[in-house]
């Protein structure tokens, strides 16, 4: 029984750290018809900002706010300076349709090797922040530990802070109407491409966090974010690619998933199982499990 | 100069030339209604003012001041609204977030109250779906609510791309019924796209019919109905 | 592979047009195999095996050129597939000790087999879809290979090509013979691939390119016309990766790393990745970045971090660049003034 239960929320700290890159591709996605390879890319960039830091003050709080930052900034650039362009230069013919993932998939390139210039190759670790020493109850130390519920409570913040902006507040109304249909919102006077280049930057910002809060319970080199993007993917596509509930609970069922796999059945079947997932969703239901009608065709 | 002036204005689809040297005005205060059959380039006319579709050559002035080469959202600021053709609303937002959308960008939250309340007397049936999404609405409503959402913007010009598509005869006359009233209130200036040429001619003050992306002619409404040639060509009775 | 019956056959319609263009295409290629032959002659070792390294690179981004350029299809998971191509090539070498020329067909076989699966999923997907779940091919894949003994996990396998025959002469060295087989099954390949898409099929894959509504219309069955691209792209990939462990005369699952499956699709689009021709182009691009990243490098006098980044940055940059200056292949512009 107890250790389904660790198992379970082994899942769910694994499960929230998938739920914020997914829904980072997600903002990207309902936003500008994108599926943002390079959010990895500006996931560890921003996080070895946030390393940086760490090292300098000795303050993982401190990191991570200028981590989030930063990558809120990145995003903006990158939308304005790549995105922007693109949708201007690559409208028609053949590769229209892929320009978008080449376009990422390239800048995902650009990011890795400049960090590999500034900070090399080599494996870093991150000072945690609070212990990964298991909760212990009497005589038991189970494996969630403080930093698992680090992880699960600054997740829960995130989505909350993201939830109430998005059916709150203005700007909320304005990048939900923008990511609908842009058309229409320009005609009522939103300004769709600041809006769009605000929704970047909220997912600069989410893959950051994922970022920061990922690392301290592994290690950071260039690629470190490579398999967390796939995850994030996965997740994201489970929950239907287009609502952020969804992509909170993708991420959720992805996390608790794998944990059970991994426990029970087998540590080498992580990938299996999520690629298996993957296409049953794809294949069975395309919508994903928790999204509407939309087919897949964009 | 005030009011719409549009003069030799060229707009191309590709190889097709769907405006072709059209030239008309529209004076401040009067409800023009744009004619036509399909594919005569009434949508493009007005995407092509609205900053949706850029044009080849020509001019474009409202009160004097081009309108062509702006973003439609910047259009929007200085009192020129497009509703679009096929109900221009959001169908996954509620009919308050629709409605709120018009007056994002505004600052004065006073008058969006009062604008707003504005609507919901002249469309009472909206008030009664504020939280709804829009896509439960009927044909009919959905109109009301994009007609509704673009007041809320203040315009002073509206264009307005087939308000009576789809729409039952009598939702058409209500919609008719509400522009007409609208532009005297407002002293708004309308630009009024429509298939239902009767329909529209008969409540606007003055008619321009096109056909292929050019003008065919262009008159006061009532004249253009007791023109039997017309009638006959274009307005289809 | 040499012996597979040309696709020709299936062209029931093929018009005098094309049957000229096809003997120009034969001669083009028999004038390019000559001209092989002199180079390899006078060039020194390492220009061979480089040459070599473009011939497989040839045979990859030919693969992708087939299914993105053509039937629009994209994947970032072809070095997943070569990865399978390699592993089923060394694995029927080393147990049933098949001859080389079977190893490949076995890599083509089995890579094929393997597309036909992923893209009867992949029809029915699209465009960012498709490039994630290929995406999570390319990153799980390869890992995956260590967790099986008979692959050997890390360390992975041998794969020996064996000596060059003796009748080729003394100083016939390896490098050389790596050469000569990469470059006439790169051949061979373009030669499979140039008549496949002047086939039926390739006159369908473009059709439903431009435009998918209209040729589903027109009876082109839509599923069945992308899964047989991916399939045989998935097969041609195959190949590439055995003669990529053929020059490395190894199969490792760190072979093929996702940078890999980049680097193709990197080539493609630098190609042009409407034109097959453009495969040369592409591939001699990706040999020479190293090349010239190395030689800016001792130029420059940059640190260890900073040269073993520059082919990466390099890369990247070419590829972000050409996709916004020249989406659709610098070729393309030109082609559809010849074409009207
Ligand atoms: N996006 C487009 N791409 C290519 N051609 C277009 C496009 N939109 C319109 N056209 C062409 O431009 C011409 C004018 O079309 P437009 O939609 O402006 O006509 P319309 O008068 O609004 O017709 P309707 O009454 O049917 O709405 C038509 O020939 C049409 O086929
Ligand atoms: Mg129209």
């Amino acid at each position: 029984m107890s250790r389904i239960i660790n198992t379970l929320l082994i899942g769910i700290s694994g499960g929230s750290i998938y739920s914020l890159m997914s829904l980072a591709l997600v903002l990207v996605w309902r936003s500008t018809r994108v599926v943002n390879f390079a959010q990895a890319g500006q996931a560890i960039l921003s996080t070895y900002i946030g390393y940086v830091v760490v090292t300098h003050t000795d303050n993982y709080w401190l990191a991570f706010p200028v981590a989030l930052l930063s990558g809120a900034l990145i995003g903006a650039l990158v939308d304005i300076f790549l995105i922007r362009i693109l949708a201007r230069r690559a409208n028609s013919g053949p590769v229209a349709a892929i320009a978008p993932v080449i376009a990422t998939l390239g800048l995902l390139g650009l990011i890795r090797a400049i960090v590999g210039m500034i900070w090399g190759g080599d494996l870093r670790r991150f000072k945690l922040p609070v212990t990964n020493h298991g909760f212990t109850f009497g005589h038991t130390t189970i494996p969630f530990a403080p930093i698992n519920l680090l992880i699960v409570v600054t997740t829960v913040i995130v989505m909350l802070i993201f939830s109430v902006i998005f059916q709150r507040t203005n700007l909320g109304l304005a990048l939900r109407a923008s990511a609908f249909s842009p058309e229409i919102a320009r005609l009522a006077g939103v300004r769709v491409d600041l809006t769009r280049t605000i929704g970047w930057a909220f997912a600069g910002a989410a893959g950051a966090i994922a970022g920061v809060l990922v690392t301290p319970t592994n290690y950071l080199s260039p690629n470190s974010l490579d398999l967390l993007l796939v995850s994030g993917f996965v997740a994201a596509v489970i929950g239907g690619l287009e609502s952020l509930i969804g992509a909170a609970l993708g991420g959720l069922v992805l996390g608790i998933s794998l944990a059970f796999v991994l426990e029970y059945i087998s540590s080498s079947l992580a990938f299996p199982v999520a690629f298996v997932v993957l296409m049953a969703v794809l294949l069975i239901k395309p919508a994903g499990l928790f999204g509407g009608k939309r087919v897949r065709s964009a | 100069m005030s009011g719409l002036v549009v003069n030799d204005l060229h707009v191309f689809h590709g190889a097709i030339r769907a405006v072709d040297g059209l030239s008309f005005s529209v004076e401040t205060g009067q409800l023009a209604a744009i004619i036509g059959a399909n594919g005569a380039g009434k949508t493009t006319l007005l995407r092509a003012l609205t900053g949706l579709k850029s044009v080849q050559s020509g001019s474009a002035t409202w009160n004097g001041e081009s309108m062509l080469r702006q973003k439609p959202e910047n259009l929007v600021r200085q009192g020129i609204v497009h509703v679009s053709d096929g109900k221009s609303v959001i169908p996954e937002l509620s009919v308050k977030e629709n409605l709120a959308l018009g007056g994002l960008w505004r600052r004065d939250k006073k008058d969006v109250a009062i604008v707003t309340k504005e609507v919901l007397d002249l469309f009472p049936r909206l008030g009664e779906r504020m939280s709804q999404s829009a896509d439960t609405l009927s044909g009919g409503e959905r109109q009301m609510l994009a007609i509704g959402r673009s007041l809320i913007s203040r315009p002073s010009l509206l264009l307005l791309d087939e308000p009576s598509l789809g729409l039952a005869p009598l939702v058409i006359e209500q919609i008719f019924q509400a522009i007409k009233s609208l532009q005297a209130r407002l002293n708004l200036t309308v630009v009024l796209v429509e298939q239902n040429a009767m329909g529209a001619l008969r409540i606007a003050d003055i008619g321009v019919i096109v056909n292929l992306g050019r003008l065919v002619t262009v008159g006061p409404s009532q004249e253009l109905i007791n023109n039997p040639a017309l009638r006959a060509a274009y307005l289809g009775y | 592979m040499l012996k597979r019956k040309p696709t020709t056959q299936v062209q029931i319609d093929m018009d005098k047009n094309i049957a000229r263009r096809k003997i120009i295409g034969a001669a083009f290629f028999i004038f390019l195999g000559i001209a092989l032959y002199v180079a390899s002659n006078i060039v020194d070792e390492l220009r061979v095996y480089q040459g070599a390294t473009v011939a497989v690179y040839v045979v990859a981004i030919s693969s992708i050129i087939l299914l993105t350029g053509y039937s629009g299809q994209i994947s970032l998971g072809h070095g997943a597939l070569m990865a399978v191509g390699a592993y089923a090539a060394v694995l029927s070498r080393n147990y049933w000790n098949f001859p080389i020329p079977l190893t490949f067909a076995v890599a083509v076989l089995a890579a094929a087999l393997f597309g036909a699966l992923l893209g009867m999923a992949a029809g029915r997907l699209s465009g960012p879809y498709l490039a994630g779940t290929t995406l999570a091919l390319a990153v799980g894949l390869p890992s995956l290979a260590n967790q099986f003994k008979i692959l050997g996990g890390e360390e992975g396998l041998t794969y020996d090509v064996g000596f060059p025959p003796l009748a080729l002469g003394q100083d016939f060295t390896q490098y050389k013979w790596f050469f000569w087989i990469a470059a006439l099954a790169a051949l061979a390949a373009t030669w499979v691939i140039f008549n496949v898409l002047g086939s039926r099929y390739g006159r369908q894959w473009r059709a439903l390119r431009s435009n998918p509504t209209a040729a589903a219309l027109l009876g082109v069955h839509v599923a069945r016309s992308k899964v047989l691209a991916f399939t045989i792209s998935s097969g041609v990939a195959g190949l590439a990766g055995a003669l990529m462990s053929m020059t490395i005369s190894l199969v490792t699952p760190s072979a093929f790393p996702l940078s890999l499956s980049f680097a193709i699709v990197t080539g493609a689009v630098l190609a042009g990745v409407t034109l097959l021709t453009g495969s040369i182009v592409g591939a001699v691009v990706l040999v020479a970045i190293p090349e010239v990243t190395a030689a800016l490098a001792t130029h420059l006098g940059g640190s260890e971090k900073v040269t073993s980044n520059l082919p990466g940055l390099m890369m990247s940059a070419l590829l972000i660049l050409s996709v916004l200056f020249f989406p659709n292949g610098p070729q393309l512009h030109r082609r559809k003034t010849r074409k009207s």
